[in-house]
């Protein structure tokens, strides 16, 4: 089954979802559906009972910061009379986000990778997405893992807590605009 | 009847419990000596393995894998490695495939023994199963070390291929140990397998349902113990493993006597692999031509890569944004995704099977913690 018709099976199953391809450029041609998280649980399940891709191997989370995006568009103006080009240059803001990503293979049909995306709404303060472990167990420490490092919360998570860093430790160092403490009070925050 | 919540006792096993295989915590609760909860604590060992890599070239993150499984470092290199020759286009000749499916093959060798030495440990039988499996892995490491020049870190093999050449003398070496390891492997098993302690502690504990396994992820020998027929050696073929005859193992109870099981017949299918790759190595170079090791800046993109490492599915996730290092760079740890399942598999035993149980898993904290 190709990625296309998963595409179109998620779309017909499930009324009002979004699903995207997302196209990789490198030569592993791994190319990604990004669903749209309001349905993501509803997608894992299809994706689990109907396509069989019963063993989710992978679950990461990628920070994507804000960025600036410079457009260079050509007008034209009427400067002195002369109808004359100008080149202008327009930065414009792209909002950052925050994706997790999901390698899901099938162990019966032994088939995949099929990669599945999912993304917040912003970095700071809507970044939820629902957990698919219930649909897969073995999403348990590693949607953990990206809720501890990336701070993505999963709505649905039956034991949500940090994992690698220590409790009482509140900021999340995956990001890529984590600036780490000074040594000494990183000491101190590990006795508290 | 549910015992009051004053009878109940909390323990902490870890993180300094010579049981544990490192510092790994487990904070239990037990009724007597069943126990009742379990969950897992990690972090000890953490160094944020991930983002140290994403401040790193492509070529100067291979070091830092030799300390994720710090027993298989030749199977960490080559994971990093596939994923980094799927993320970039890279060609691997086939005489370096050939070293890889050795180094690979001789690494499963030395982990399983080991695994088996330390689970026995963890049993009681204190000392020989041990001794006599590091005999053996001592004599694998011998190998690596006049190979890569180092024992454990071996940080040998290189996107495009692996980075020096074995000599003739070398694989007449390893030929030699290979002749050799069954000789061990029928000593070991005369002492262990019909062994009648063995089997009052192994069968019937910690039991793993297929269904949970494949849900929870447990990939690698636990996997196959529960009876599910999936090795990425077969299933992938990467590398050039379609090029040799061996048979996967499958367990049928899925407890703890069929996770040994498992490992000791890997071992003989490992040596049967070995066999023909050593019997048919070709001559010829050993890294791509074309492959760019420093400064290697692959095109915008994506690639998972994963291999069947001796203690599961080890995979690796590499995003790149064209640039020197990688963007995103995530190790996908069998050993801690393993682990997922240990509740599952303890509850209502006894506190002394959680050792066992735990030991059957096979662990590094090195690649739990990252």
């Amino acid at each position: 089954m190709t990625l296309d018709e998963i595409r179109a099976r998620l779309l017909a199953g499930i009324p009002g979802s979004q699903v995207e391809m997302v196209v990789n450029g490198s030569p592993s041609e791994q190319n990604s559906l990004l669903v749209d998280r309001q349905h993501g649980l509803k997608a894992a399940l299809l994706l689990r009972d109907q396509i069989q891709l019963d063993y989710c191997s992978n679950v990461t989370a990628v920070d994507w910061p804000d960025r600036e995006k410079t457009d260079k568009v050509k007008t034209k103006q009427i400067v002195d009379g002369v109808e004359k080009e100008i080149e202008q240059t327009i930065k414009t803001m792209v909002p950052g986000y925050l994706e997790v990503v999901y390698h899901l293979f099938s162990m019966v049909k032994k088939t995949g990778p099929v990669v599945l995306r999912m993304r917040t709404a912003n970095r700071t303060d809507d970044v939820a997405l629902p957990s698919l472990t219930p649909v897969w167990r073995s999403a348990e420490f590693q949607e953990r893992e990206a809720f501890d490092l990336f701070g993505i919360v999963f709505e649905g998570h039956p034991d949500l807590r940090r994992i690698l860093m220590w409790e009482g430790f509140t900021d999340h160092p995956m990001r890529k605009d984590y600036v780490p403490p000074p040594e000494d009070e990183l000491e101190l925050l590990g006795e508290q | 009847m549910t015992p009051a919540a004053e009878d109940l006792m909390e323990i902490s096993m870890g993180p300094q419990h010579p049981s544990t295989h490192g510092v790994f915590r487990m904070d239990v609760r037990l009724d007597g000596e069943r126990v009742l909860r379990l969950k897992p604590v990690f972090g000890y060992l953490h160094r944020n393995h991930e983002k140290i890599a994403e401040a790193a070239s492509y070529l100067a993150a291979i070091p830092y894998t030799d300390r994720l499984d710090y027993l298989c470092s030749m199977t960490n290199n080559w994971g990093y490695a596939l994923a980094v020759e799927k993320l970039a286009g890279i060609t691997v000749p086939e005489r370096a495939e050939y070293i890889r499916v050795i180094v690979a093959e001789l690494t499963r060798l030395q982990n399983h023994a080991g695994m088996v030495g330390f689970l026995l440990q963890d049993m009681g039988a204190s000392g020989t199963p041990l001794m006599y499996a590091f005999r053996e892995r001592e004599k694998v490491l011998d190998l690596f070390e006049s190979l890569s020049g180092a024992r454990m870190m071996c940080n040998y093999m290189r996107f495009g291929g692996v980075r020096v050449d074995c000599s003739a003398e070398w694989l007449g070496q390893a030929a030699k140990l290979v002749g050799g390891f069954s000789g061990f492997l029928d000593e070991f098993e005369q002492l262990l397998t019909g062994n009648e302690i063995l089997m009052a502690r192994t069968q019937g504990v910690g039991v793993l349902p297929r269904e949970l396994a494949i849900s929870a992820g447990v990939t690698g020998p636990g996997l196959r113990a529960s009876g599910v027929n999936y090795d990425l050696r077969k299933v992938d073929r990467y590398g050039v493993y379609d090029r040799f005859q061996f048979r996967v193992p499958l367990g049928e109870h899925g407890d703890v006597f069929d996770r040994y099981m498992m490992r000791v017949l890997e071992i003989r299918e490992s040596l049967k692999i070995l066999e023909q790759a050593l019997r048919d190595i070709p001559l010829g170079p050993i890294m791509d031509p074309n492959a760019r090791l420093r400064g290697l800046r692959p095109k915008v993109g994506e690639a998972y890569a994963r291999i069947e490492s001796p203690k599961g599915e080890l995979g690796f996730y590499l995003i790149s944004d064209g640039s020197p290092n990688p963007y995103r760079y995530r190790v996908r740890p069998p050993s801690l995704i393993n682990l997922t399942v240990l509740e599952d598999m303890c509850l209502g035993q006894n506190i002394a099977d959680v050792v066992v149980i735990l030991g059957s898993i096979d662990i590094v904290m090195g690649e739990v913690d990252r």
